[in-house]
């Protein structure tokens, strides 16, 4: 148990001892790659100017992720309860889903006068579906069994749904989100690179932006390894949750 | 035995499927109160539908269907499925509490009752156990104690016991009948085992293939309590010698 505990740790620190060791015997200079040491020490040196920008970035995923959730769920519920909504508004989601978020945020940018709430849509757009979708599937998903069980006790449409389909539903909303956690972060960090270095305020892509621009190449990893550290974090956080709500059911009795 | 008026009648029930699958054809029976009957028959004969239709989630195509399920008669009809059919989410002593949620209980209300109907199945000692925790013969007594715990009039049983091993299911046997024996239910029991059916019933009713209806009818007239010892007598094996061969010509020539 132990040994898988620590073997990814491990693994983390042989690449980056590697990658410390190539640049360093190779004499690769830093502004084509620098040396872990170096991004750490720009890290420090700058956290206090990136520290504002990991903020918004922040703010923008769990908000997106936030409005995904209930947009998602709530939007599942309606096609859960009508299957004529769903047939009229699926095709719509899935032309949301399937369209590369690249190429609608210049559009997005342009219609929506603010640049956090062009951020937000399109970190929504992005978010929402696997959110949607899976917990459509999940509120089908209910035992026929107990679902005759519940006719037969003649449970009223609200005991229906509090005590048969939300459980059921679930760890099937609990996967999506684990999904739609990297996906907003990616969505939020995708359109602020299209909308560039705009606005008041801005997040960790249009530093990297703005870094890539001077060829401040350590301080483009200082800001990526930030977004990357948000990324696992969200990863973790979500997957410990969905461990904590599930742990009575593992074993799928 | 002067004979109490039905609890169940079924008269020329005939029950067609939207995809056009026939599942009875005028299919009369009756149960009187406190009865336990069998329904035996091969598989897709539509034993499970006679259970539905009693249960009121099927409607019949034709003839009338009586029960008190269908009188609107709240918690008097309970269901076992094949399947233990529990919330894995729940523990056993919510799963339990079930019934009695949904007609608006309160859990400290029922608790009396869910221990004395956990009692009732030998599972005192694990309403905080969650479904995962249990073997298939705990699951199905679960689920009974479930069905009893709303104190019904009509229980049936859809094959309760046919995915547990040979001694979980005569054990359960034993202890559905005294389960029966206690609270004067009338029962109506899916079965493909003719020695199950033997053990159990007072009455069994063949169904023939597809569409089905009544072919055969068994009594078997010894006394309860019914134990080990019934299985070895000469009177249960005479029955099952007479419900095979009943079977045998219910499911024809079919391969």
């Amino acid at each position: 148990m132990k040994a898988r505990r620590l073997l990814p740790a491990l693994t983390l620190l042989a690449l980056l001892l590697g990658w410390e060791l190539l640049v360093r015997l190779a004499h690769i200079p830093h502004y084509t790659l620098p040396a872990p040491s170096l991004v750490a020490q720009t890290l420090w040196a700058n956290f206090g100017s990136l520290a504002g920008s990991w903020w918004f970035t922040i703010k923008v995923t769990f908000s997106a992720l936030a409005l995904a959730c209930a947009g998602g769920v709530l939007l599942a519920a309606v096609f859960a309860l009508s299957p004529a909504v769903e047939a009229a508004l699926f095709p719509v989601a899935v032309i949301l889903q399937v369209t590369p978020l690249v190429a609608i945020a210049p559009l997005i940018l342009i219609y929506i006068e603010s640049t956090t709430a062009a951020l937000l849509l399109c970190a929504w757009i992005v978010a929402f579906f696997p959110i949607l979708s899976n917990t459509v599937l999940g509120l089908r998903a209910a035992d026929a069994n107990l679902r005759d069980l519940f006719r037969l006790y003649r449970a009223t449409p609200w005991q229906r749904l509090r005590l048969l389909l939300t459980p059921t539903a679930l760890p099937y909303f609990l996967g999506g989100l684990r999904i739609s956690g990297g996906l907003s972060l990616i969505g939020a960090v995708t359109a602020e690179m299209v909308a560039g270095a705009a606005g008041r305020e801005t997040g960790l892509a249009s530093r990297i932006l703005e870094a890539s621009f001077r060829t401040e190449t350590p301080k483009m990893f200082a800001a990526l390894t930030l977004l990357v550290f948000t990324g696992m974090l969200i990863f973790w956080a979500f997957n410990a949750l969905s461990h904590h709500l599930l742990r009575m059911r593992q074993k799928n009795g | 035995m002067d004979t109490p008026p039905p609890v169940i009648q079924l008269h020329a029930a005939s029950k067609r499927f939207g995809n056009g699958v026939q599942a009875l054809a005028e299919c009369s029976l009756q149960l009187a109160g406190g009865e336990f009957v069998s329904l035996l028959g091969p598989s897709g004969c539509g034993k499970s539908t006679v259970l539905r239709l009693v249960a009121g989630l099927e409607q019949p195509s034709s003839g009338t269907v009586q029960s008190p399920a269908l009188q609107g008669a709240d918690a008097a009809t309970a269901y076992v499925f094949q399947e233990p059919a529990l919330m894995p989410w729940a523990s056993v002593f919510d799963n339990v509490w079930l019934p009695l949620r949904q007609a608006g209980q309160a859990r400290a209300a029922s608790h009396d009752r869910i221990t004395a109907a956990l009692r009732g199945v030998g599972l005192q000692d694990f309403g905080s156990a969650y479904p995962a925790e249990l073997s298939g013969g705990m699951k199905m007594r679960t689920s009974i104690a479930r069905a009893l715990i709303t104190q019904p009039r009509v229980l049936l049983m859809d094959e309760p016991f046919a995915a547990l091993d040979e001694i979980t299911r005569s054990r359960l046997n034993s202890d559905l009948l005294d389960l029966w024996a206690a609270q004067g239910l009338s029962v109506l029991f899916v079965t493909h085992s003719v020695y199950e059916s033997v053990f159990l019933s007072q009455r069994v009713l063949v169904l023939g293939q597809r569409p089905g209806r009544v072919v055969a009818e068994v009594r078997i007239d010894a006394p309860y309590p019914r134990n080990a010892a019934f299985r070895r007598s000469a009177p249960y094996l005479q029955a099952c010698a007479e419900l095979s061969a009943a079977l045998e010509a219910a499911y024809g020539d079919t391969p």
